[in-house]
């Protein structure tokens, strides 16, 4: 009949997950049902452990998951398929995820693939959010810690496969507020933390108040850092004033291709994300917090991990925080491999258990977010920009920058460039000082892809482009997240193009029909360009993705190869 | 029920309904289509309760599963009942407006106190009581069931012990509220629509009624005889009392699926003249002295199915049939030629609209409307009429349109096959997801899932008797005894064991069962026989 789980896979399931089958007379009576579909989220995690531990989700363990949640085993393998990191078919117990995306192709990425072939250990992945290093590779480890090799090479990628690999350098990064501590401080010391301003700020919130945060956060006219540059403060303001209960969601889920700046906060300083979100769910009213936490984050995971512990040990965290009346406490959601779980909406779906598709909005996640709750949900980098606020008042912040960029900006440069590595600079600076700031290009570009997959290409001679939300917007392009991508003379931009394509033919979600076909039919376009390319084609299922899909995926997967045509890069339009 | 042989709500009813009581039913295994729409119900926040002896595959989706001693389910209606009216939680209005016999039913059932009720089912007074009271309040609560209300004995009052439960609580007739006796074949409820049972013309109309049966006599231009007919049963007990000599059975195969097989073998085998159409040489076709080889309903021929909800679809032939197979219709044609009476050869269409000329409640249905609204719900009385989506809403109508609905009161009795110390254990039959009824559809083919014929038993028994999983025992009721393996289910408790129906080669469970059946279904107690266990070879 159906599979049962190992005697391991018993075990392991049984801590990660409560018993929810209740056997009142033995022989019976047994109560279950509504107390296990009650804890549906804790499905993903259920998933990743068994992952982690064995390598696969095996049929047994799948059905053993499903008894102890009461989901239907067809859902639950729906939902395990959804995501790259998770197998429904036995694996190797190492397997290195390999980028091959825009900037590790180019770098070395492909020839670590090239002996791919017959080999089950290896697998070709998107961005890693490792640009700043590459090559870069992901090594999933069954029983042990996942592992990053930046920069990566065949010996590395062995070594890691079948015995020990050293450890990787760290980062690049320059900037005076949100990196001060970056490089600097100990990230695994809470007492070096507090050295070093930090704390204050929630001390100084839970003393002045939940609305004179929020005043500040309005003041400060801080927008998000996640693409949509919605202002942050009206965001709280709007879930303060929704019926509890009210959850915080950090979206760590960094997957956008050429993106690494909020690995390199998280990695460099998690305390102040922890203190960020403590202080957002003080002032918002929400009962609790979750840390939606890109998969391929390993060093992140384990830093932010031992981050939240040493502040719930030091009473900043859990009930009664600082010794006050507010409690709060944030838990860690792991995802596993879906780029369309950085969409607000897909990730509460992720977290609640379910596929990883985006909801149709309205309703905004103000009114109905995670478990149908307001909800706010901010970007790791918009969120570290909130101690700052708190000390300084909102005032202070927004005069920095410009009037409607307020603050500092995370700028990730890779690609062929001097040093790439994330650069923190006020709001106006432009193109050509941040690719200075960076050692200027590693030779004679050709390109610069600005925003990421989502983004578009930029003429290389806007050098003078004000980067702020204002003057991008006005000159037709994007912020997006951050990504400055360099490509040099004699790079094979067409690869680059189709690279992209096949992106979002992979991480299209497959809910809305207008990108489920039309990413393909824009990758076969691209593919088929040869000195032509089909601009009419691309342009009107473009339009088709615009108008008829429901998340920003589908909105944007045509605009890097639309950029691309413009700039001519696919051959001449016809 | 209340004078129509149907289910009275939609399958999508259960997707928004409060409660769901699944009585007597494994519909994940049986009726897996049914469960999907079940499985949504839940999703959608409705409370499950299972009633089955067993801890099944469906069980394990309930909120409360409550493990009833095989037999006892009247008891435990008849205490909800008692609880619901106790706390007055019964719907008042609805009783004295469109039912009858209340206050003999509320004397039945005030004899079933909980602590009588524990004593009969096995479970606890408190939980019995929190299903009366979920039940009684919620806004739209259904009653599912299936065999393990109607094989037995006394099948005729175990569903009336139910559907007097939602007389009581209004739980009928309404959207999202009602009664669903969920149907084995994809066509169970389309063969008694049509009149193949012994009392009744198509559309459950009244054999004995000489106004019907004279209005059906002038449309089919022959005489009727005026009494019921023989159900199966009585027919088998007919056979050996010599009163019937000469068979003909049309997709069935009794000489494996009756209860108490090895005598109802002895009565086909005494037959004078025996003939069987079936789509396979089933062991009663092999007994035949005509075999008549039919075409597979559900792609070699032309007609129309009728689901658990009354819904009339077509079926529409894709193949050819293999040799001299022909569909059932031209067959019958054939054999009516064969004896004088020339029906020419009638498409499956031309008798369907014959069928409505003669039943009221399926006149509306022409194909092409059956083909435009994707299948129409019973009754459909002309063609404006869209169906109905479910039935008996005229109770609510004040006055209430038709007759009243009666409550009728049953009272407990134990099943027939008692249990000693020569046969001290419960067998109870129930089905496996791969396989179907004797096998005769489902056991040509391999499923991956197939674990066969098997004895399954509880941990705590298989302890006892010293037997492993695969560890052959012998099986004897009253009746007869067979050799099977042991499987180990830790969803039976001690005493109770449960076998298959599909593996009659191998484990011919009707061997085993008792013949003692309903005088008002014509159904055998199958789900209630008395068994010993005894380790082969110790």
């Amino acid at each position: 009949m159906a599979a049962e789980p190992t005697a391991a896979e018993r075990s392991l399931l049984h801590q990660v997950l409560p018993e929810t089958v209740r056997v009142a007379v033995p022989g019976r009576v047994v109560l279950a049902g509504e107390a296990a579909r009650g804890q549906r989220d804790l499905l993903l995690p259920a998933l990743a452990a068994t992952q982690a531990q064995f390598g696969w989700v095996s049929p047994g363990a799948l059905n053993e998951i499903c008894r102890r949640l009461s989901i239907p085993p067809a859902e639950a393998y729906g939902v395990a398929t959804f995501y790259a990191l998770l197998s429904t078919e036995p694996r190797p117990p190492r397997v290195a995820h390999v980028c091959d995306d825009i900037a590790c192709r180019q770098a070395g990425g492909l020839e670590l693939l090239a002996g791919l072939e017959g080999r089950d250990d290896l697998s070709p992945s998107p961005c890693l959010g490792q640009c700043d290093r590459r090559p870069a590779v992901f090594v999933q480890r069954a029983g042990e810690d996942d592992q990053v090799l930046a920069p990566a090479t065949a010996t590395l990628v062995e070594a890691a496969l079948h015995g020990a690999a050293t450890v990787t350098p760290p980062p690049r990064v320059e900037g005076q507020r949100l990196l001060a501590r970056v490089g600097k401080t100990d990230p695994t010391s809470l007492a070096a933390y507090r050295q070093n301003q930090g704390y204050l700020a929630l001390e100084q919130a839970l003393r002045r108040g939940r609305e004179w945060v929020i005043q500040q956060v309005k003041d400060s006219g801080l927008k998000g850092r996640g693409g949509a540059a919605f202002p942050a403060g009206v965001k709280w303001e709007a879930v303060a004033r929704e019926p509890a209960p009210r959850y915080l969601v950090c979206n760590a889920d960094e997957s956008e291709p050429g993106t690494f700046k909020d690995r390199v906060m998280m990695e460099g300083d998690p305390f102040a994300l922890v203190e960020a979100m403590t202080i957002a769910g003080w002032a918002t009213g929400c009962e609790r917090g979750y840390l939606y936490l890109r998969g391929e984050y390993p060093l992140a995971r384990r830093l932010l991990g031992e981050a939240l512990q040493q502040a719930r040990a030091a009473g900043l965290l859990g009930a009664g925080i600082l010794g006050g009346e507010f409690d709060f406490d944030i838990e860690i959601r792991l995802g596993q491999g879906a780029y369309i779980c950085g969409e607000e909406t897909a990730l509460f779906n992720s977290i609640e258990g379910l596929r990883g598709e985006p909801r149709q909005k309205p309703p905004f996640p103000v009114q109905v977010g995670l478990f149908g709750r307001p909800t706010v949900i901010n970007n790791v980098e918009t969120l570290v920009n909130v101690p700052g606020i708190v000390l300084e008042g909102g005032e202070t912040f927004a005069s920095i920058g410009t009037a409607e960029s307020t603050g500092t900006k995370l700028f990730c440069l890779s690609g062929d460039i001097a040093d790439p590595g994330v650069y923190e600079v006020e709001f106006g600076a432009t193109l050509g000082e941040l690719i200075e700031l960076a050692g200027g290009p590693a030779g004679v570009t050709t390109a610069i892809l600005l925003g990421g997959a989502a983004g578009s290409f930029i003429d290389p001679k806007r050098l003078d482009l004000p980067l702020t939300f204002e003057a991008t917007r006005a000159a037709g392009v994007s912020l997006g997240s951050g990504v400055i991508m360099l490509f040099n003379i004699g790079r094979d931009l067409r690869d680059v193009v189709l690279r992209v394509a096949r992106f979002f033919r992979d991480e299209s979600c497959g809910q809305c029909v207008p990108c489920r076909v039309g990413t393909v039919r824009v990758e076969e376009a691209v593919a088929r360009a040869d000195g032509r390319v089909e601009a009419a084609l691309i342009e009107e299922i473009d339009r088709a993705m615009r108008d008829a899909s429901i998340c920003g995926l589908g909105q944007t997967a045509a605009s890097v190869v639309r950029s691309a045509i413009a700039a001519g890069m696919l051959g001449e339009a016809g | 029920m209340f004078g129509a042989g149907g289910g009275t709500s939609s399958y999508e009813e259960i997707e928004h309904a409060d409660v769901v009581l699944l009585w007597g039913s494994n519909a994940r295994f049986a009726h897996p289509i049914f469960f999907h729409h079940l499985l949504k119900g839940i999703h959608n926040g409705a409370r499950l309760y299972c009633i089955d002896p067993r801890r099944s595959d469906s069980s394990k989706w309930a909120d409360v599963w409550l493990g009833i001693d095989v037999g006892s389910d009247i008891a435990l209606a008849n205490a909800m009942a008692k609880v619901i009216i106790d706390r007055g939680l019964h719907h008042q209005e609805f009783i004295a407006r469109a039912t009858t016999g209340f206050d003999a039913y509320r004397e039945t059932v005030a004899r079933y106190p909980l602590e009588r009720a524990t004593e009969i089912t096995g479970i606890p007074g408190e939980v019995i009581e929190e299903m009366a009271i979920s039940y009684a309040t919620a806004g739209k609560a259904q009653i599912c069931w299936t065999l393990g209300i109607t094989e037995h004995h006394n099948a005729t009052d175990n569903v009336l012990a139910l559907i007097s439960l939602a007389l009581l609580t209004g739980h009928v007739g309404r959207y999202g509220s009602g009664l669903a006796p969920l149907r084995g074949q994809n066509n169970v409820q389309g063969g008694g629509d049509m009149g193949a049972i012994p009392n009744k013309l198509p559309g459950f109309q009244d054999v004995e009624d000489d106004q019907i049966r004279g209005r059906v006599e002038r449309l089919w231009g022959g005489s009727i005889p005026p009494q019921r007919g023989w159900h199966l049963t009585q027919m088998f007990e007919a056979c050996h009392a010599g009163m019937m000599r000469g068979l003909y059975v049309i997709g069935e195969n009794p000489a494996d699926s009756e209860a108490d097989v090895d005598h109802a073998r002895e009565a086909l085998a005494g037959l004078e003249f025996l003939v069987v159409q079936d789509i396979f040489l089933t062991r009663t076709a092999a007994m035949a002295d005509v075999v008549l080889p039919a075409a597979a309903d559900w792609c070699e021929s032309e007609g129309t199915v009728t689901s658990s909800e009354r819904r009339v679809q077509r079926v529409r032939k894709a193949l050819d049939p293999p040799g001299e197979a022909r569909p059932d219709l031209e067959i019958i044609a054939m054999l009516a030629a064969a004896m004088g009476r020339d029906w020419g050869r009638p498409t499956a269409e031309q008798t369907w609209d014959e069928l409505r000329r003669v039943s009221p409640m399926h006149a509306g249905m022409s194909y092409r409307r059956l083909e435009d609204l994707g299948g129409i719900q019973w009754p459909c009385y002309d063609e404006d009429h869209p169906g109905e989506l479910f039935i008996h809403w005229r109770l609510w109508e004040d006055p209430i349109q038709g007759p009243p609905a009666p409550f009728i009161p049953a009272e407990w009795v134990a099943p027939v096959d008692r249990l000693t110390h020569d046969y001290p254990y419960r067998l109870t039959t129930g089905r496996h997801l791969d396989s179907y009824n004797t096998g005769v559809q489902s056991g040509g083919y391999d499923a991956p899932i197939r674990i066969g014929g098997t004895l399954d038993v509880s941990p705590e028994d298989a302890e006892r008797l010293g037997v492993d999983e695969g560890d052959m025992l012998r099986v004897s009721s009253r009746r007869g005894s067979i050799e099977v393996p042991a499987r180990v289910d830790p969803g039976l408790r001690e005493g109770l064991v449960f076998m298959a129906v599909h593996y009659t080669d191998s484990a011919d469970v009707n061997r085993l069962t008792i013949e003692a059946w309903d005088p008002k279904s014509g159904t055998a107690e199958f789900k209630a026989t008395a068994v010993r266990l005894e380790k082969v070879g110790a």
